[in-house]
């Protein structure tokens, strides 16, 4: 399969993400340029992490109207797999592909850290990989990951199963104490209604290779790839014909 | 027109004026004037280090970039360099500190991108007086914010550095910024002009009035009053900067320039000047096509001005074209502004005149270099003797307080605000004896540290400068590196007082002496003095950046305990020395006595013999004993262990407890191995004519240091873990 890296000006985890994919889990992965119309025939998006346009303004909310995300808009509306990592979860956020929106951590400082986070949901596009219940280890780094949403709309998130990891403590247990950020709810990453797009705080792409610290985030990578190996849906073969009309 | 008060505000002499008359043949004009007082100034001219830093080794089989260029450049290999230096941002960061410290990060980072290479890592040396002081707290909370706002949005990794804490830093707090940089070795680029008529073009951020003077202001002591000086620092945009960086090194890539240089102390004056004066040519620019941040602003403001995330290029005719779409993809504009000539002239043109008429030379290479006169401090015999000292009955709760005591406490208040991962060749987190950084596509690695030790300097300047080389070599040995390069960052007091200037001497025989003996070159650095501030100067402090190669990374060692029940290892001999020490300093309220010794071919012996049991796989962890001694170091290692192991050591040394204890005596590591491994680490020693002795064991839910048959320290590791992680937080804690 073949995943694409969006750049946008100010990205930084776009090179680190792409070698991930690349050189780590030896997958076809082609860098997207923002200022351009083309996926290029992707199967995956992922948004990286970093400071998209300086993260001036509010992080990703500039970063929006980069013309490339008509098409990754168009591409997700189609059940094209999209993926935001960190400032790439910020942007899903602004675009609207995801409930919710992010404030400033709690401590009001820059974090980067080693974090546990829980599988909430293991039947998902980006976790069928690992179980419900096991908790990863990945490295987070951001200023902006304190999670928001209004009750009622995060009351449907939790109804509708769409919450995929929590910050947890080593032991799985969902704390304050283990709540970093101030996220409600611990949410450190969700997914739309439809299960096509996820954003998450946590840096997957740092936890690949046992030399860093950690391959927990491989999880992550290896469900997108193993669903596709697996028997086509119809949700994935409708994005590719919608991302070629577009 | 020029007079006395123009000069003093220019901080020139009459006779360095004199020299300026005589050198360009005429009376310069204002903005001449100023180009010759930022060119001239002690921070772009060195003008009373130049003939001590001469004395400085710089020649070595890894070196293919020494002192004068932007940065220094190593060969690492396999078609491979690294680009290297540190500077500091020491009095734009006491007077705004957010600014001061992003800008000093911001400005390192071109010096190193400019040279063609992708920066990889920062590190950085910070120095602020007792965090008791609500005033040193700001100040240092606004540096780490300033460091950590420009180096997370651009996405290079702060690794790692130093904290310290003393009264000489509360008015004069130190911001050292190191970065090292990636390059193909045949793909380096210099600040040089070339080809007679070739355009000159200026891209990045538009120039406005900040930081005007900014170098002038380095080069001269603060009175009370530093707010007005607050427009002298720039203030940085790390997002322009990201796009300069990859519309740089885009550029450069696809060989589309010939020269490049930043535009950093001293803006367009120090770009064009140095351009020209190393391609031997000339410059002439004209300042009506310099993008402005507003209207009005004078020649002289224009080629002063230190707006940040600049860069001047000289490319051909042919490519300039090719250049231009290269910043326009990334949102930059390069417009033309002047062109290289012959004859060796700087000449810059607003509206239709001549404005600047000088020989580049002049400005460039012909700035004076003074010898000034020097003397010991008369209170250095007193500041040595030490009195005489009981011994503390209660060792547990030293061992306490030194462990919170910042200058030994958990700094993790600070790196968790620095991004150090991204770019994902962080294999050693901070904390670690040194940073540790892949080299993807390669089996090896890079390690980076930073050192020094300022009280050692104040008590003995010459030790202190070998010993701040030694320890730094130290470090790298504990992580499996072999160094092969250094950057110094010299931070001193006004050299104009000869007690200044002696220490100054000393520190440069210092570290000239020991980098010898390592065979280690000084690849560059810079040298901040005027560190004083109403009359009160910092501790002389030499802070060394040494950078090593670990042949196969998986071999890096950690100074963390891997397993209970491994053997723990003493390299090196505990000797009766106090002076100098964080122990004294704590517990006994003394900054006194001489600094330990070193001897320089005992230090080899012992990292030579870490480098050869890491290199064999004898070694689980390994850590250098620093600031309080054995047992901190012991306690260390506890702590960066998984789930806090403990440690129970047991020593028989006929001296002082606490110099057992908490005494600094140099040369000596603190390592763990297997058991089954001792008698072969035991052979590698005796053969290197290394003591080497098997001191306890790793495990248990204490930390216990035994002497003499009787417990000195008995603490469980968690308590201790906890005085040594709680202390810099509570500091910060938000008062409700």
């Amino acid at each position: 399969m073949k995943f694409g890296v969006v750049q946008f000006p100010g990205s930084n985890c776009d090179y680190d993400t792409h070698y991930a994919l690349k050189q780590v889990l030896k997958q076809d992965a082609v860098l997207l340029w923002h200022k351009e119309h083309d996926l290029k025939g992707v199967d995956c998006v992922v948004l990286p992490g970093g400071f998209s346009y300086g993260d001036y303004l509010r992080a990703g909310a500039i970063a929006r109207f980069s013309p490339l995300m008509k098409e990754v808009k168009s591409f997700a509306r189609n059940g094209g797999l999209v993926l935001g990592i960190c400032n790439g979860f910020q942007v899903l956020l602004e675009l609207g592909l995801l409930p919710g929106a992010m404030l400033r951590n709690k401590n009001l400082k820059f974090l980067c850290q080693h974090v546990h986070i829980r599988i909430e949901n293991g039947a998902t596009a980006f976790t069928r990989a690992g179980k419900e219940g096991r908790v990863l280890r990945i490295p987070i780094a951001h200023f902006e990951g304190n999670y928001y949403a209004p009750p009622q709309a995060l009351a449907d998130i939790e109804k509708k199963r769409q919450v995929v990891f929590r910050y947890c403590d080593p032991a799985g247990r969902v704390t304050e104490g283990a709540n970093v950020n101030g996220s409600l709810h611990n949410i450190a990453g969700l997914m739309n209604r439809a299960g096509n797009v996820l954003g998450l705080m946590p840096h997957p792409e740092r936890a690949s290779e046992a030399l860093l610290g950690s391959e927990d985030g491989r999880v992550i990578f290896e469900s997108v790839i193993q669903g596709f190996a697996a028997p086509r849906r119809r949700g994935a073969k409708a994005a590719r014909t919608g991302a070629r009309h577009d | 027109m020029i007079n006395k008060k123009t000069l003093d505000q220019h901080g020139l002499t009459e006779e360095e004026y004199r020299r300026i008359v005589e050198l360009i043949g005429k009376e310069p004009n204002l903005t001449e004037l100023g180009i010759f007082s930022v060119m001239w100034s002690e921070h772009c001219g060195y003008k009373s280090s130049r003939v001590h830093l001469k004395k400085l080794p710089t020649a070595g089989k890894h070196v293919v970039q020494g002192p004068g260029e932007n940065a220094g450049i190593l060969d690492i290999g396999e078609g491979q360099v690294v680009v290297f230096k540190i500077e500091s941002h020491n009095h734009p960061s006491y007077i705004e500190p957010y600014q001061g410290a992003a800008t000093g990060v911001g400005g390192i980072l071109r010096d190193i991108f400019t040279m063609g290479a992708r920066p990889i890592a920062v590190l950085d040396s910070l120095r602020f007086g007792p965090l008791s002081g609500p005033g040193n707290r700001s100040v240092m909370e606004g540096v780490v914010s300033g460091i950590a706002g420009y180096g997370n949005s651009i996405g290079v990794p702060t690794v790692g550095g130093e904290l310290y804490f003393n009264e000489c830093y509360s008015a004069n707090p130190l911001v050292n910024v190191f970065c090292l940089g990636l390059a193909e070795k045949d793909k380096i680029f210099y600040a040089r002009a070339e080809g007679v008529g070739n355009p000159v073009l200026y891209v990045g951020a538009k120039t406005g009035r900040d930081g005007i003077h900014g170098a002038t202001m380095a080069s001269a002591e603060f009175g009370k009053e530093t707010e007005h000086k607050r427009p002298n620092v720039q203030v940085g945009d790390p997002f322009r900067e990201k796009l300069l960086v990859e519309a740089c090194l885009e550029v450069m890539d696809k060989g589309l320039i010939l020269g490049i240089q930043d535009m950093g102390a001293a803006g367009l004056t120090c770009s064009t000047t140095e351009m020209a004066a190393k391609g031997g040519l000339g410059i002439e620019i004209d300042l009506d096509r310099v993008p402005q941040r507003e209207a009005g602003m004078t020649p002289y403001e224009i080629m002063l001005s230190e707006s940040q995330e600049r860069m001047l290029l000289v490319a051909t005719k042919d490519n300039v074209g090719k250049v231009q779409e290269v910043f326009a993809k990334w949102d930059l504009d390069a417009p033309i502004i002047g062109h290289v000539t012959e004859g060796g002239q700087v000449r810059v043109r607003f509206k239709g005149e001549v404005v600047v008429d000088i020989p580049v030379d002049a400005v460039v290479n012909l700035c004076p270099a003074y010898r000034r006169p020097s003397r010991p401090p008369a209170v250095l015999p007193e500041m040595t003797r030490l009195p005489l000292l009981p011994v503390p009955s209660d060792f547990n709760d030293v061992f306490l307080r030194l462990l919170a005591s910042p200058n030994i406490a958990d700094k993790e208040w600070v790196f968790r605000q620095y991004d150090h991962m991204v770019q994902v060749n962080t294999v050693a987190l901070p904390g670690a004896d040194a940073a540790v950084l892949r080299i993807k596509g390669s089996k090896k690695a890079i390690a980076v540290t930073l050192d020094g030790n300022s009280l050692y300097a104040s008590l003995g300047p010459k030790t202190g400068a070998q010993i701040a080389v030694a320890e730094a070599c130290r470090n790298l040995a504990c992580v499996g590196a072999r160094p092969i390069g250094v950057t110094n960052c010299l931070n001193f007091g006004n050299p104009e007082k000869p007690e200044i200037m002696w220490q100054f001497e000393q520190v440069i025989d210092g570290m000239a002496e020991a980098c010898r003996a390592f065979a280690i070159p000084v690849t560059g650095g810079n040298v901040s003095f005027y560190n004083d501030t109403e009359g009160l100067s910092i501790y002389p402090t030499p802070v060394l950046g040494i950078v090593g190669i670990i042949e196969d990374v998986k071999k890096a060692v950690s100074p963390g305990f891997k397993a209970p029940g491994d053997a723990i290892v003493l390299l090196g001999e505990n000797k009766e020395e106090l002076g100098g020490t964080e122990y004294l300093r704590i517990m006994h309220r003394l900054e006194a006595g001489a600094p330990p010794r070193i001897d320089l071919e005992a230090e080899k012996r012992v990292q030579n013999l870490c480098l050869e049991a890491i290199d064999a796989g004898l070694v689980c962890s390994a850590h250098d004993l620093s600031e309080g001694g054995l047992a901190i170091a012991l306690a260390e290692s506890s702590f960066h262990s998984q789930g806090l192991t403990g440690c129970s050591v047991e020593l028989e040394d006929p001296i002082r407890p606490d110099a057992l204890a908490f005494g600094e005596t140099q040369s000596r590591i603190l390592a763990s191995c297997r058991k089954a491994d001792i008698e072969k680490l035991a052979v590698l020693a005796k053969k290197a004519g290394v003591a080497l002795r098997v001191i306890g064991k790793t495990g248990g839910p204490d930390i216990v240091l035994r002497h003499q048959g009787r417990d000195l320290i008995r603490v469980p590791v968690e308590d201790a873990h906890k005085a040594w992680k709680d202390s810099v937080p509570a500091y910060f804690r938000v008062r409700t």
